[in-house]
């Protein structure tokens, strides 16, 4: 360790120190020795650290400090949704009649859990427009597959095995085609026209009776929403294919459109972003997946139903995919997500919708006069501008992005989608007020400025965090995953 | 009704309204065509105040039994350890749990250190050189180890003891349908995989082979003489472990395991009715390249401070698109890290002893089991779970057990048929030798 790194937990760790606090043994000792054979007792201790309680507590104390969340402050990252997460949500996830139960007790000693497992399935399917909807999918990209998986066994159902190809817009996210892979179909591209929407011409030339699905998110990764929905449906459907709508853009549209009416055969959800998960530096998540009628005979297993008044898993369900996932999903996220769904309501998630959009454009709008905005119709709930013309100064996108840290915030996303030069994609998401909107447009004209005529201080950015740009080919050349004490 | 999350006032909107140069934020849903706008109002509860929601969600978690209100017995993949105060402290320090993926590492090194140093501790105790920054869970980890075997040797028969957990093997098989392996369940005998029927199966298509160590019924598997057969015929040898017992167990890359998974739960992360829990997925270094997820690595900055980055990123979906072998994007972050506590505040010495006493105490309770005549039917080395023959419904039992302050074990009968009346049943650190011996007594009223 140099003087100037920050140390590692490891590197706290002093011989004999210990922070544990176990119960003594109350049993009589028996010496395990005697039972196990020598080549099954580990003769090596693991190097975990030894350290005390308060080095612990100040050493992540201080981690987090090195670490921006969305209570830091203002972190606009299109596609993740990076609104507010409740406090009172986490309130609720730590009682102890929700986080200390087992997933075998008896159903009749978790009636409360299965309860609101059940009240939130049917509000998700509501808010979808979809017939049923299973919580099991740990995350976006597991309700993928799920979906993808459940529209295999329909095909496989009907006798129909030529069906191999899963069509995803050259905008979608990186996700999608690996989802169709890992499900063992080919991801076949189909183009965006110049409006950024899909191409209706290229669908109609890859469609055919090899398609087993069209995988669209809706408002889509440009943050634009598809407009000729209803022909790609009938194109899709016509050809025996299914619909499959990825929900990482559902926070732009609740109450105002439902999947389910746009034509959609599945739908995933992701609980971590609209439904405030929250993200947790990376996960956990939680992926719910809806189905219409036609499809629900696929669900994963067991479902969880009503009989009599009382919930149930029912495992017995012949035609299911199986399970994907152990036990009932990710409970502790289903349940902040109830949580929040229960403060909104209709009406409040109505709102979201309005002022997630409102946001959006709103900020397209004022920033469109300094960046490059290749598409310039209404947005929804983000949009992507370009820094080709910051690029002609000598200016990356990475270096806007980089600033933007000098100034407390966290960089849209950027390089994404893969269609548009120099992609900044930004997210505002309805939970931010108007003074941070302005605050954060404000400090994006001053970089388009310095870019004109500073542009070193871009391109050197950033200047205030605690570590300046990293190493990474290095990084990825030379690899080193794990600590190894000197 | 008001809304404490939606901060714009009328004013405000307004005026974006006109920056915008619209009239109403209805103007900004033209897009969506008329006959798939949805213009009623969506049928969900209505919007409740926190104090009546409070009131309303705290009564609904009262209807349920917990580990806290019981003394249970019940573990079968999911235990209730002992979980140090600080590890809530930790992860609920808002710059940790509201943030996303570190993908901008200058204001992310908290995390990403987190990560590189849960990636260490899961090297320490499974004794392999990489580990990963964490998966769904160990199921899902077990079950995306059972598909690289096969893509990286290209074969396509996947062999799994049927010791392994039940809904394990079920998430392997649901994995291997896409690619289109052929999944063979491994029969046991005496509680442990049959090595005779190992060696019939295994041959120069299988790719990978399972076991859990310990194993579902909580014995501890041959793993030497599962290594010996597999080593001829150069299959990949894919072990999920529980952590925990690795402080007292050998590690799995002393037997030679080039993978091996399974779940952190057991360091600092409640049951939760299951979830989320968190995954971990270790394997050499010559598989590095070809680990799913996330990995962190260690780099300097401009100035040659040490920092950490996410890295061979190459591997994963959001660059190899269909090209990726897992489509895998989240990681457990909050939990790995819940998880980096637990471990750091139990430490070297302190992890030993919590296996070690998950051992002593479950081997009272299975003395006085016996003396009890309660049999428990397997009689090799184990680690905190053993299994009792009651010969009665264990539904049945339970309910029994319920009025008397147990959550009692595991029916066995509803993944096994030929164990119906058999229970499950795990004892941990937390379990004090009085309810271990009122567990027994209420066991042995029961059964007579």
């Amino acid at each position: 360790m140099d003087k100037q790194d920050f140390p590692l937990i490891f590197e706290h760790s002093k011989y004999g120190r210990t922070s544990y606090s176990l119960p003594e043994l109350d049993v009589p000792e028996v010496d395990l020795e005697d039972e196990l054979d020598d080549s099954y007792i580990r003769t090596e201790a693991p190097e975990l650290p030894e350290v005390s309680e308060l080095q612990i507590i100040r050493h992540y104390t201080a981690l987090s400090t090195r670490n921006h969340g969305v209570d830091s402050g203002f972190y606009p990252l299109g596609s993740c949704t990076m609104k507010y997460n409740p406090k009172m949500n986490e309130t609720v996830a730590r009682m102890e009649g929700f986080s200390h139960i087992h997933p075998y007790q008896e159903p009749e000693t978790v009636q409360g859990a299965m309860k609101m497992m059940y009240d939130l399935q049917t509000s998700l399917a509501e808010i979808t427009g979809m017939h049923q909807v299973t919580l099991q999918p740990a995350a976006g990209a597991q309700g993928e597959w799920t979906g993808l998986m459940m529209i295999r066994a329909f095909h496989e159902a009907n006798g129909d095995r030529k069906r191999t190809k899963v069509i995803v817009p050259d905008s979608a996210h990186g996700t999608n085609p690996a989802s169709a892979t890992v499900a063992g179909f080919d991801a076949v591209t189909v183009k965006s026209n110049e409006r950024g929407t899909v191409d209706l011409e290229d669908l109609k030339r890859v469609v055919g009776e090899d398609t087993a699905a069209l995988m669209l998110t809706n408002p889509n990764t440009l943050g634009l929403f598809e407009e000729n929905i209803v022909e790609m449906a009938a194109i899709v459907h016509e050809a025996g294919g299914k619909l499959y709508y990825d929900g990482a853009n559902l926070n732009a549209i609740m109450g105002y459109a439902r999947p389910g009416d746009m034509g959609f055969d599945v739908v995933h959800l992701n609980l971590h972003k609209t439904f405030t998960g929250p993200h947790g530096g990376g996960g956990p998540g939680s992926g719910p997946v809806g189905v219409t009628e036609e499809l629900a005979r696929f669900l994963p297993k067991p479902a969880l139903v009503e009989r009599n008044g009382s919930y149930v898993f029912d495992d017995d369900l012949p035609d299911s995919i199986g399970r994907v996932k152990p036990y009932y999903g990710n409970f502790g996220i289903n349940l902040r997500a109830y949580t929040y769904i229960r403060t909104m309501g209709a009406e409040g998630l109505k709102k979201i919708s309005e002022f997630a959009v409102l946001n959006a454009n709103y900020m397209m709008r004022r920033l469109q006069t300094e960046f490059d905005l290749p598409y310039t119709q209404h947005c929804k709930h983000e949009f992507v501008l370009s820094g080709k013309r910051q690029k002609k100064l000598g200016v990356r996108t990475l270096d806007i992005a980089k600033r933007l840290l000098d100034f407390g915030y966290h960089p849209p996303t950027i390089y994404f989608p893969l269609n548009v030069e120099e992609a900044l994609m930004v997210e505002p998401t309805e939970t931010e007020s108007k003074e941070t909107l302005d605050g954060f447009i404000d400090t994006m004209i001053q970089i388009s400025n310095e870019a004109k005529e500073d542009p070193e201080i871009v391109q050197e950015a950033p200047h205030t965090t605690v570590v300046k740009r990293m190493d990474e080919t290095t990084a990825a050349r030379k690899p080193i995953l794990r600590y190894i004490k000197e | 009704m008001e809304f404490r999350y939606l901060p714009m006032t009328e004013e405000d909107k307004q005026e974006m309204l006109k920056t915008i140069g619209i009239e109403s934020t209805d103007d900004l849903f033209s897009d969506v065509p008329p006959q798939i706008r949805f213009n009623g109002s969506l049928n969900i509860k209505e919007p409740t105040s926190e104090p009546q929601l409070l009131q309303e969600l705290s009564s609904l978690s009262k209807q349920n039994v917990n580990l806290k209100s019981h003394a249970s017995f019940l573990g079968a993949g999911v235990y209730d350890h002992y979980i140090p105060s600080i590890v809530d402290h930790v992860i609920s320090r808002s710059e940790f749990y509201t943030a996303y993926t570190p993908y901008q590492p200058e204001i992310s090194q908290g995390e990403l250190q987190a990560i590189f140093e849960f990636q260490t501790m899961i090297c320490e105790l499974t004794g392999m050189d990489v580990a990963n920054s964490s998966m769904y869970d160990g199921p899902t980890a077990l079950a995306e180890a059972a598909n690289l075997s096969a893509s990286q040797t290209k074969r396509n028969k996947i062999l799994v003891a049927e010791t392994v957990h039940p809904e394990s093997r079920q998430v392997i098989h649901s994995y291997a349908k896409g690619p289109g392996l052929e999944v063979i369940e491994i029969r046991q005998k005496d509680g442990v995989i049959d090595l005779e029927a190992l060696r019939a199966e295994i041959d120069d298509q299988t790719a990978g082979v399972i076991v859990q160590y310990p194993n579902f019924f909580g014995q501890i598997e041959p793993l030497q003489e599962v290594q010996q057969l597999l080593e001829t015929e150069k299959a990949m040898f894919i072990v999920s472990s529980n952590p925990l017992a690795l402080g007292y167990l050998t590690p799995p890359a002393s037997f030679g395991a080039d993978i091996v998974v399974g779940d952190t739960q057991v360091f600092g992360i409640p049951a939760q009715f299951g979830g989320p829990h968190c995954g971990y997925f270790a394997t050499t270094k010559k598989l590095m390249r070809k680990v799913p997820g996330r990995l962190v690595g260690q780099t300097t900055d401009e100035e040659g401070r040490r920092g950490f980055v996410l890295t061979l990123q190459a591997r994963e979906q959001h660059i190899r698109r269909d090209k990726a072998t897992s489509n895998i994007c989240s990681n457990q972050a909050l939990n790995a890290l819940a998880s980096s506590v637990a471990m750091s505040s139990l430490g070297k010495q302190g992890i030993k002893k919590m296996a070690w006493l998950n051992m002593q105490k479950a081997r009272y309770l299975k003395k006085k089991l016996e003396e009890r005549g309660i049999p428990v039917v397997y009689q090799g080395p184990f680690f905190n779970e053993l299994v009792i023959d009651l010969q009665r419904p264990i539904t049945e039992i339970n309910q029994l057990l319920l009025p008397k302050g147990f959550i009692g074990g595991f029916d066995l009968g509803k993944c096994y048929s030929q164990l119906s009346g058999h229970m499950l049943i795990a004892v941990t650190e937390i379990r004090s030798k009085e309810e271990i011996d009122n567990f027994v007594k209420e066991v042995g009223d029961i059964h007579g």
